[in-house]
């Protein structure tokens, strides 16, 4: 990667432009409203040509790691290939004008879309009804969790403000049921990395509203428990809340209503192939059983409109190129890259939990992990490493069940090629810890900027750029 | 049988199958309870090939009515310049992960690094998170923030002159949330500061929201809302179209702690409503307190400057329930559209951007006036959208409209309707538009 140290506002000259926009032949402007409505001075944003612009933002691109260059390993992302068709499609000019408050008679086309697309996440996760207002994994969460409160408050059952999770959950399971108002209660693992039954069952009593979960679980492991759970939780009157972030493990083979949740979202941006964006945008359809789905208008909107259509379009669009023939290999495949790859380099790096797994695992760090002279082999010296080796790191530190977490998970589009060029740059990383610790220390070596010093960003705040 | 998106041969199926240990692919679900795993086929349409995926979509939108758009509410017909699409569609933003390894990261860091700086340039504030979902969530977020930096307060007032879907997802979040929300109705089409002040005595209000431009297209006048909402130890948050802030006083200039607003009017496309993006800027004081991703400055190892996700320790994946916000996911690549955006137009184009709408949307209102069909609302000054009495039922104007190719008139209750003109109407289309709402003059 080439290293390019500007930033846009450090090209404008005071005279430069890169808009080409009518004069205009109008009356009247801006300068006619009163003098206190108007701002005194003109905001200082950059004066660039449009080549300048072009060349910069491209520049920029250089200095990003990304799907179509190279490979993800990421636990919990299902960094997945994203379709060029998806993109072409989404961006089509009958819809791309549309706005959102149309009368209904002028945009069949894009509610028919959306019919469809519910009727197809419907299919594939058992659930009755979908709402594909939120914009985001975590907003979906947050709009589940009201979705399940608004049925105990429309049952006059006032008392259940608190809610389930794992030690091992997603952290937006935890922040997304604080936004809803419920009080957290952390339910622990096994040390098979599983729900401790033992210890959830105490607390399931009439105050809980019910439980947050993933499965497989962020372990990569599937909750074998789960006929129990379901029956524990519904008997105590609470609800199952299924957060679809891992869903790619299970698409095409196990669907949640089918597992016994009640409520869920998916990732479109994981399971369903929608470029991630550099951080959106996403989006997190819900899904409850029929018993709920009169709830959903119920809580209010949660969003502008009618969510993040564009992404929508992109996500429906992925479906149908696999339809019902392909859909079911999906999990199959992203389940067998994981294994795979767990297999492959179990005797270099700790496996704690040595079971199948599903899409992703977890390793804790190095087999042999004192380096020998005392000094330690980070998780984070392995994930710099990566990079100098040309992939994008694993998920590192998470799930917080150990202390060198290393989440990895391959996806079902990356070819036994990749993932063998992958292990075997993990097994060098291994061998150079033992034989060049200094290399990892280091790294990484190729990127154009080293290990960004976090602690000064974090207490000298320089969030914007001045002159 | 191969498929485009699966890399895989029998043969390495196989292959990998071995070193597992597996016999079959269904061996991999040996776990699960034999009677939780789905048998048979799903009843979802057959594989498409990508012509008839192409043909698909093409069907979908024949069914809709391409309309010229006259309306706001939230979502504005503004032009993008072609260099937006182009940088956008560059797959080494499209594709890319949230930026937590900086090192590989720099082009995604950087960009939203200018953003927050060109969003603090059009508010006047000092810090700008890197976006959140759109503008309705962002008010509902600026709502939850003002909370957490008053403690022990737990209710906030917000404008009745927001725009509709704006309090809808206001009141959602705070009604979850346990923060009363009290929506003060407007007065003569504008927030109504007695009103608010009455409302403050209580002393239990965290923070108050009002619009730069309402509901009705006013700009708000909203001098003596700081002192008001600051006397009662309240925070002032001020919902603003960032396009606007080119010429109108900015959220700083009126003393506000907060701003927040939809950034959709910088560059990006109607969509249907989405994907567009909220955004969220505020004091320096109250930073530890504002949800979702920031971006800092810092150096590298080699002491070269480099940027990095800061301030995480307010975030999801670290502090869990006591999260800033739950958001993680936000919309970085519509902060790319923005910042680009913003990077052609400079500060003379935004302006043109706004001059061209007023022009237009001054004479289309005159030109309406003039039909005799409209009497005037709330004689106040606008800028590009603006909302008249009208004579004929709202209703019947808009049916009109839309058999003439138009989406104008847009019902705001009580006999009122509002109409918005963008640079991209041209006076052609206006013209237009005034021939078809005359053509019920005969009726």
């Amino acid at each position: 990667m080439k290293n390019y140290d500007r930033l846009i506002f450090e090209l404008s000259r005071e005279g430069r432009c890169g808009y080409s926009l009518p004069e205009g032949s109008w009356e009247e402007n801006t300068g006619c409203l009163p003098q206190n409505l108007r701002r005194e001075t003109r905001p200082a944003l950059p004066q660039v040509s449009e080549p300048d612009v072009v060349r910069h933002y491209v520049n920029l691109s250089g200095m990003n790691y990304s799907v179509d260059t190279g490979f993800y390993p990421l636990g919990s992302c299902t960094m997945k290939y994203n379709p060029r068709i998806d993109e072409e499609l989404a961006s089509h000019p009958g819809f791309a004008h549309l706005h959102p408050l149309q009368p209904e008679e002028t945009v069949q086309g894009a509610l028919q879309l959306c019919r469809e697309l519910s009727d197809c996440l419907c299919k594939l996760t058992g659930m009755a009804a979908f709402t594909l207002n939120p914009c985001a994994g975590a907003h979906g969460e947050l709009t589940g969790l009201m979705i399940m409160r608004q049925y105990h408050i429309s049952r006059g059952d006032l008392k259940r403000t608190r809610i389930i999770v794992p030690d091992s959950a997603h952290g937006t399971n935890p922040a997304s049921a604080a936004v809803c108002g419920l009080e957290v209660v952390q339910v622990r693992s096994t040390p098979e990395g599983l729900i401790d039954m033992d210890h959830l069952r105490p607390l399931l009593d009439d105050t809980v509203a019910g439980i947050m979960m993933t499965n497989p679980n962020t372990l990569g492991l599937f909750e074998t428990g789960i006929r129990e759970i379901v029956k524990c939780v519904h008997e105590a009157g609470g609800l199952l809340y299924y957060d679809g972030a891992n869903m790619n493990a299970l698409l095409g083979k196990v669907r949640p209503a089918d597992m016994g949740f009640d409520i869920m979202h998916l990732n479109l941006h994981k399971t369903f192939s929608t470029p991630h964006g550099g951080g959106g945008p996403g989006a997190g359809p819900v899904g409850v059983t029929a018993s709920l789905a009169g709830l959903i208008p119920e809580i209010g909107r949660v969003s502008a409109f009618h969510g993040n259509f564009g992404v929508l379009m992109k996500a429906y669009a992925y479906i149908l190129s696999l339809g019902r023939q392909n859909i079911g290999r999906v999990g199959p495949l992203a389940v067998l890259a994981a294994n795979y790859v767990k297999e492959s380099l179990k005797d270099r790096y700790r496996l704690p939990v040595p079971s199948l797994c599903k899409h992703e695992f977890v390793y804790d760090g190095l087999a042999r992990q004192d380096a020998g002279d005392g000094q330690q082999v980070t998780t984070l010296d392995i994930a710099k490493r990566l990079l100098d080796y040309g992939f994008h790191a694993p998920t590192i530190y998470f799930p917080l069940l150990f202390h060198q977490s290393i989440m990895i998970e391959p996806t079902e589009t990356e070819s036994l090629e990749t993932l063998d060029a992958f292990i075997d740059a993990m097994r060098r990383i291994a061998d150079e810890a033992e034989s060049s610790l200094g290399l990892l220390k280091s790294a990484p070596h190729t990127t154009p900027v080293r290990r960004p010093d976090e602690t000064l960003a974090a207490t000298h705040l320089k969030l914007t750029w001045k002159s | 049988m191969a498929f485009a998106y699966f890399p895989h041969t029998d043969e390495d199926i196989r292959a990998m199958l071995s070193k597992i240990g597996a016999v079959s692919l269904d061996d991999l679900y040996a776990d699960v309870p034999g009677d939780m795993l789905f048998k048979g086929s799903f009843d979802i349409p057959d594989a498409m090939s990508e012509m008839e995926l192409r043909r698909k979509f093409d069907g979908l939108a024949s069914m809709n009515i391409p309309l010229k758009v006259f309306c706001g509410a939230g979502a504005y017909d503004h032009y993008s310049p072609a260099v937006v699409p182009a940088i956008i569609s560059r797959a080494e933003f499209l594709t890319s992960y949230t930026p937590y390894q900086a090192e590989v990261s720099q082009g995604t860091l950087r960009y939203i690094f200018e953003f927050q700086t060109m969003m603090c340039m059009l508010t006047g504030l000092d810090c700008s998170n890197a976006s959140m979902y759109d503008g309705p969530t962002s008010a509902a977020e600026a709502l939850l923030m003002s909370v957490a930096c008053t403690r022990k307060k737990r209710r906030v007032l917000v404008s009745g002159t927001l725009l509709p879907h704006v309090l809808q997802v206001a009141g959602t979040y705070c009604r979850f949330h346990g923060v009363g929300l009290t929506v003060i109705p407007h007065r003569s089409g504008v927030s109504d500061l007695e009103a608010i002040r009455r409302e403050l005595q209580a002393g239990d209000v965290a923070g108050v929201m009002v619009p730069g431009i309402n509901r009705f297209g006013i700009i708000e006048d909203l001098s003596g809302f700081a002192d008001a909402v600051h006397d009662a130890k309240a925070l002032l948050i001020v919902y603003s179209d960032p396009s606007s802030l080119a010429v109108l006083t900015t959220p700083a200039g009126w003393g506000a702690d907060i701003a927040c607003g939809d950034a959709q009017t910088l560059g990006i496309p109607l969509s249907f409503g989405g994907p567009y993006i909220g955004f969220l800027c505020c004091r320096q004081e109250h930073v530890r307190k504002l949800p979702g991703r920031i971006v800092g400055e810092t150096v590298d190892a080699d002491g070269r400057r480099a940027f990095v996700l800061t301030l995480q320790a307010r975030e999801q994946h670290i502090r869990r329930e006591k999260a800033t916000s739950n958001i993680c996911s936000n919309e970085s690549l519509m902060a790319l559209y923005v910042t680009v955006y913003l990077s052609l137009m400079g500060p003379d184009g935004l302006k043109r951007v706004n001059d061209l709408s007023y022009g237009g949307a001054h004479y289309l209102h005159s030109r309406l006036l003039a039909t005799g069909l409209f009497s005037e609302a709330f004689d106040k000054p606008f800028l590009k959208e603006f909302v008249l009495r009208s004579k004929v039922p709202a209703g019947l104007l808009q049916k009109t409209l839309v058999e003439k190719g138009f989406f104008g008139a847009l019902s705001c209750g009580d006999g009122l309707v509002s109409f918005c003109v963008t640079e991209n109407r041209s006076r052609e289309e206006i013209d237009a538009l005034v021939d078809a709402v005359s053509s019920l003059k005969a009726n």
